[in-house]
């Protein structure tokens, strides 16, 4: 902000003497964006916007974001939560005005977001990265205070900690259970990532304790890279159960910590429910979710296929063949900052690429990862044939290793490329 | 409170603050095809985990991409991602990525 003030008084200043209608002119020819939300996908599309030269306010009420991505490894001990904490201060040092305000509506005929302290925001180009909300309508006895309850961890802070104090207090030989969602839903690999994490929790300070996973699929990311090392790891810790096992969770009771099943009722001494979910709150206000909950995209530029001059990048999106995750995000964040200046500037956005890469850890010295590369094919983000895939299969514990020591380093990488 | 000097500079200094603004626009050249993807892991740093690209010769991350793509250089991620992109997109990637962003 210290930026755009000084920025905006030189030019005041330098407007002085000179015909009023000059400073208009400037104040007008530079576009103005608005950013909603400061996660992977908002503050990294802020700063590409910024520069690129323009207006960019970010929309983002808390002080601090907390990253879902390692967070698993805060459940299991292993990390602290301030490691997942970054603040915008780099964000606002470079000029992006940062308004710490709820972004409450959309009025997409006028192009403007209203903040929840009743303030306006005028905008060339919108861009929502809400992220997901969870469902509390979705499945029966799971509302907000079931939720304190029965943590859903899948927005890291109060969540996270939370859960880890459960896991902390519960006695050896007790039974954790983690109810995973049908797709689509953030990070498809994270259920099972988080499964084997607090395995290794349990097998180095609870080792008679059990986990069981109830799902509501049949299948699931890296399942046979996760599955291989379940046995070879906690083979008498984590059972899964699949959906026509009887896996998916039809209804909570919080009181009783029980979940019940097509096929029965499962009670726990801790019980994580990751439950159904959809964009956040703002893309619901702005009219650019459809009957799913989740925002449809043009892939080439972001923008809404249902509200013009609105892009939605990031976990709220459908973007095709691109999963739900951090990399995404700021991947799609890059990809929709570039074609909004070409817009902008009144030219033709460039057909895009787009990686994705999806590290998860099964024991602190061993990870296993997912890519993939995409391009739009009659308007959907398409894998491109014969690249992406999961690491093989039949790797040596080095190679595990290695891709352990790369998830970190992109942990670091990335989060400097998005916060600074 | 304005002074002659100070009506004599002002269409100067509207013309500096218009070429700060456009700078870091026209320093940025639109990132070819998947190219902007590559620094969500290879970043700035020199020496970290995952090389950044910063620097290096064009022609070195085209030959090292060719190689993970045919497999005669190992990988644990990069043989997957190299196999998304052609020749062409290739060598403009390794253009854009070689510089500073």
């Amino acid at each position: 902000m210290p930026g755009a003030l000084s920025r905006r008084a030189f030019v005041g200043a330098a407007a002085i003497g000179v015909a009023a209608i000059r400073s208009r002119v400037v104040a007008q020819t530079t576009p103005r964006v608005v950013v909603v939300g400061g996660g992977f996908g908002g503050a990294s599309c802020a700063r590409e916007l910024r520069r690129s030269g323009f207006e960019v306010t970010l929309v983002e009420p808390n002080p601090v974001y907390t990253a879902c991505p390692f967070s698993n490894a805060v459940l299991a001990g292993l990390r602290s939560i301030e490691a997942q904490q970054f603040g915008l201060d780099a964000l606002e040092r470079e000029g992006i005005r940062v308004v710490r305000q709820k972004a409450a509506r959309v009025a997409p005929q006028d192009r403007r977001v209203s903040l929840d302290d009743g303030s306006t925001l005028d905008y060339d180009r919108l861009v929502l990265s809400p992220g997901i909300d969870i469902r509390f309508d979705a499945l029966p006895g799971y509302d907000e205070d079931a939720a304190a309850v029965l943590p859903h961890a899948w927005k890291a802070g109060e969540q996270t900690l939370l859960l880890r104090r459960q896991l902390e207090a519960m006695d050896d030989g007790g039974t954790v259970i983690i109810s995973a969602p049908s797709n689509p839903f953030r990070c498809p690999p994270g259920p099972y990532e988080r499964a084997s994490l607090i395995a290794h929790y349990l097998k180095t300070h609870k080792p008679r304790s059990k986990l069981l996973i109830l799902d509501a699929k049949d299948t699931f990311s890296k399942q046979r890279l996760f599955t291989s090392a379940w046995q070879a790891l906690y083979p008498n810790i984590i059972e899964w159960v699949s959906l026509s096992s009887g896996g998916k969770v039809t209804e909570v009771d919080a009181k009783t910590r029980t979940l019940v099943t097509e096929f029965g009722r499962h009670t726990g001494d801790v019980v994580n429910v990751i439950a159904p979910q959809r964009a956040g709150q703002i893309a619901q206000e702005a009219g650019v979710a459809d009957r799913t909950g989740w925002c449809p995209i043009d892939p080439v530029t972001f923008e809404s296929r249902l509200q013009p001059n609105i892009h939605v990048i990031g976990d709220a999106t459908i973007a095709g063949g691109m999963p739900k995750s951090a990399f995404s995000a700021n991947a799609q964040a890059k990809v929709c900052a570039a074609a909004i200046t070409s817009l902008l500037r009144g030219q033709a956005p460039v057909e895009p690429k787009l990686i994705n890469t999806c590290y998860s850890l099964v024991a602190p010295d061993y990870g296993i990862s997912v890519a993939g590369v995409y391009r739009p094919v009659n308007g959907v983000l398409t894998d491109v044939e014969g690249a992406g895939g999961t690491s093989p299969a039949d790797a040596p514990p080095s190679f595990r290793a290695q891709e352990a020591v790369y998830a970190e380093a992109w942990f670091q990488t990335i989060t400097a490329n998005v916060f600074g | 409170m304005v002074t002659p000097w100070q009506q004599r500079i002002a269409p100067i200094a509207v013309a500096v603050a218009l070429l700060c603004a456009a700078a870091p626009a026209m320093a940025q050249s639109a990132a070819p095809p998947g190219a902007s993807s590559c620094s969500g892991c290879h970043g700035p740093q020199p020496g970290a985990a995952v090389p950044s690209l910063e620097g290096l010769d064009p022609e070195a991350i085209v030959a090292a991409m060719e190689a993970f793509r045919s497999g005669q250089r190992e990988a644990t991620i990069m043989n997957r991602i190299a196999k998304g992109f052609s020749d062409e997109e290739t060598r403009a990637l390794a253009a854009w990525v070689s510089q500073k962003h």
